[in-house]
């Protein structure tokens, strides 16, 4: 069996699982966001269940217009605070959130060999660790609070390998837009992808992070990394409770088998208005930018923004761009804090927000009018993502946000980091 | 369960962000969200839209977001059923779960106009054509999902287990 197989198979209480086979599954950790709580909630009433299955394995986080960015959206809020409050959740207040996806590993509440299901398509972000996580609906979420269980189809698996040493401006955030790239944003529809080879084992983890992450935007049902010293590093006075630590047996079977020789990879910009449309940045052309946003689930931790000061340091952002630098968590604005970070973008005039969501999904803190363009670290460039539908948006990696909020154009830190 | 209505047709990756914009998520409530469906791609749509019209779509429909809103937004905009190529995952769910019901045929989508007139057999998974009198059979559910379906939703199909 896969990883992925392995895990389902454990918590459905059965030896063996194959894909397509429809299974019930225990959960570990639930999660649901301001925005989709309150109809996880109503949901959740009209099942009749008074109390949740396990108050200390679901968590609420209030990132996506919090701090409350409006009156609506403040209601929606107080429905999700007010429902975790009196089921005693586990709920972090403005002040202690961050984004749910850099915090919930951060926190060492989402671990390797769980099941995690969270009202967020990007729950798969856990996969990084070697959990099983995956995005539903809110009427999912309902089911799983009042049950501590869901019906799942089992994914088939998708293996990924990564051949080659990394550039030196080259990350996980290019490696998935790469792969997302090759194979489109329905590429791996309904399985699970795994990412393996070489080049993932010198990957550090805030760069698996980033790939998990994106997943979902190739219509990835899961995406995961076994577990290894890096995990485990990372995991080390982290974990807030004991965890099994599954592995895929050597004659498990993929669907399909890809390898990338990487080591000539350049950074990759992902052009409007799909994940799946990449270039190599020395292939992007001259196009002026007027915002760039580093932040979001996929780069808004600490690896993300040293990699943004390192190219900032000692320049001045363009006098005609906004650059908005978010932190994930308020850990990561902390850490960033201390080793000087939030100064280099200070003085350079980029703006730090407190950890959000905000523009990466149009919600506030940086939304773009009509024929403005935005370079950005988050995961979606679809039409109208980040505000006007005449709008354009490029993805790319932090370090090559930071170069163009340098620049004034979509440009390659090895342009201006000779 | 029939349904009958005009077609209203849209390409590939149709995703969540044109299905109900992130702007209009500080909201819940159903009725609201679908004043606002599919306007980032057809801004008339809201105003062309008749109870039991039917969306048909290329691949992957319904890709991006988790948000239950998408669906929430084209049942209340009193659509009927859509039809793709295919739905991405956590679409094909969520519409499953609040009874929003979808067929993939790839024959269907490809012999559709914008503006035929399709009458659906929900149980047979049967598309008729009316407008070019053609008839296509649609992937069926597996089993699992018909009993979620035929209960009306996880919601109903779930309350009988937990009030015991
Ligand atoms: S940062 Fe963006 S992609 Fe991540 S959870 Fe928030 S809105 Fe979703």
């Amino acid at each position: 069996m896969t990883l992925a197989e392995k895990i389902l198979a454990a918590h459905s209480g059965k030896k063996k699982v194959s894909p397509g086979e429809f299974i019930n599954v225990k959960v570990d950790l639930v999660l649901a966001n301001d925005i989709t709580a309150p109809i996880s909630i109503r949901e959740f009433g009209k099942l009749g269940a008074r109390k949740v299955f396990d108050p200390k394995k679901i968590v609420m986080v209030p990132d996506h217009f919090c701090p409350n960015k409006d009156i609506a959206s403040a209601e929606q809020a107080k429905i999700m605070r007010d429902f975790a409050h009196e089921h005693d959740l586990v709920y972090f207040e403005v002040g202690q959130m961050g984004i749910e996806h850099v915090l919930l590993p951060e926190q060492g509440l989402a671990l390797p060999g769980e099941v995690i299901i969270g009202a967020d398509s990007h729950t798969c972000t856990y996969g990084a660790l070697g959990a099983f996580s995956t995005g539903m609906g809110s009427t999912d979420i309902a089911m799983a609070m009042a049950t501590g269980e869901i019906w799942m189809k089992v994914p088939s698996s998708i293996k990924f390998i990564y051949r080659g040493k990394l550039g030196k401006w080259v990350g996980g955030k290019d490696l998935i837009l790469h792969t997302i790239g090759d194979i489109g944003v329905d590429g791996a529809l309904y399985s699970a992808m795994v990412f393996s080879g070489e080049t993932i084992d010198a990957l550090p983890m805030d760069g698996r992070f980033t790939m998990s992450n994106m997943a979902i935007e190739a219509g990835g049902k899961a995406g995961v990394f076994a577990y290894d010293k890096t995990t485990e590093k990372y995991l080390k006075g982290r974990a807030k409770h004991p965890c099994i630590v599954y592995k895929a047996d050597d004659d498990a079977e993929y669907i399909r088998t890809i390898e990338y020789d990487v080591s000539t990879l350049e950074p990759q910009v992902s052009f409007p208005h799909l994940p799946s449309n990449a270039k190599p940045v020395s292939k992007v052309g001259n196009i002026s930018i007027d915002q760039s946003v580093i932040g979001s689930c996929t780069n808004g931790r600490l690896d993300d923004l040293r990699l943004a000061a390192k190219v900032i340091k000692g320049r001045k952002i363009n006098s005609r761009v906004r650059c908005i630098v978010i932190p994930g968590t308020q850990q990561v604005y902390m850490d960033a804090l201390h080793e000087g970070l939030i100064e280099i973008f200070i003085t350079a005039g980029a703006v730090v927000s407190t950890p959000t969501c905000g523009p990466c999904l149009g919600g506030y803190m940086g939304i773009l009018a009509a024929g403005e363009r935005c370079i950005s670290t988050t995961n979606r460039n679809f039409v109208g993502r980040m505000g006007s539908t005449k709008s354009e948006i490029y993805l790319a990696n932090p370090a090559v946000a930071a170069a163009s909020a340098v620049t004034g154009r979509i440009t390659g830190p090895e342009e201006i980091c000779k | 369960m029939m349904l009958k209505g005009t077609v209203h047709k849209y390409g590939i990756n149709v995703d969540t962000d044109a299905i109900i914009p992130a702007r209009y998520l500080n909201v819940s409530e159903p009725e609201e969200l679908a004043l606002h469906c599919m306007e980032d791609i057809d801004i008339d749509f809201v105003k062309r839209v008749k109870p039991g019209d039917i969306i048909v779509a290329d691949t992957n429909f319904g890709c991006g977001s988790s948000r239950e809103h998408a669906p929430l937004a084209i049942k209340a905009a009193k659509v009927s059923c859509v039809i793709a190529k295919s739905f991405a995952r956590i679409f094909f769910r969520n519409a499953i779960n609040i009874g929003l019901p979808l067929l993939e045929s790839e024959d269907a989508v490809n012999n559709t106009e914008n503006g035929d007139v399709l009458e659906v057999d929900l149980s047979k998974g049967e598309i008729k054509n009316l407008t070019r009198n053609k008839i296509f059979i649609a992937k069926p559910y597996p089993d699992f999902m018909m009993k979620i379906i035929e209960a009306g939703g996880l919601v109903n199909y779930t309350r009988k287990s937990i009030v015991k």
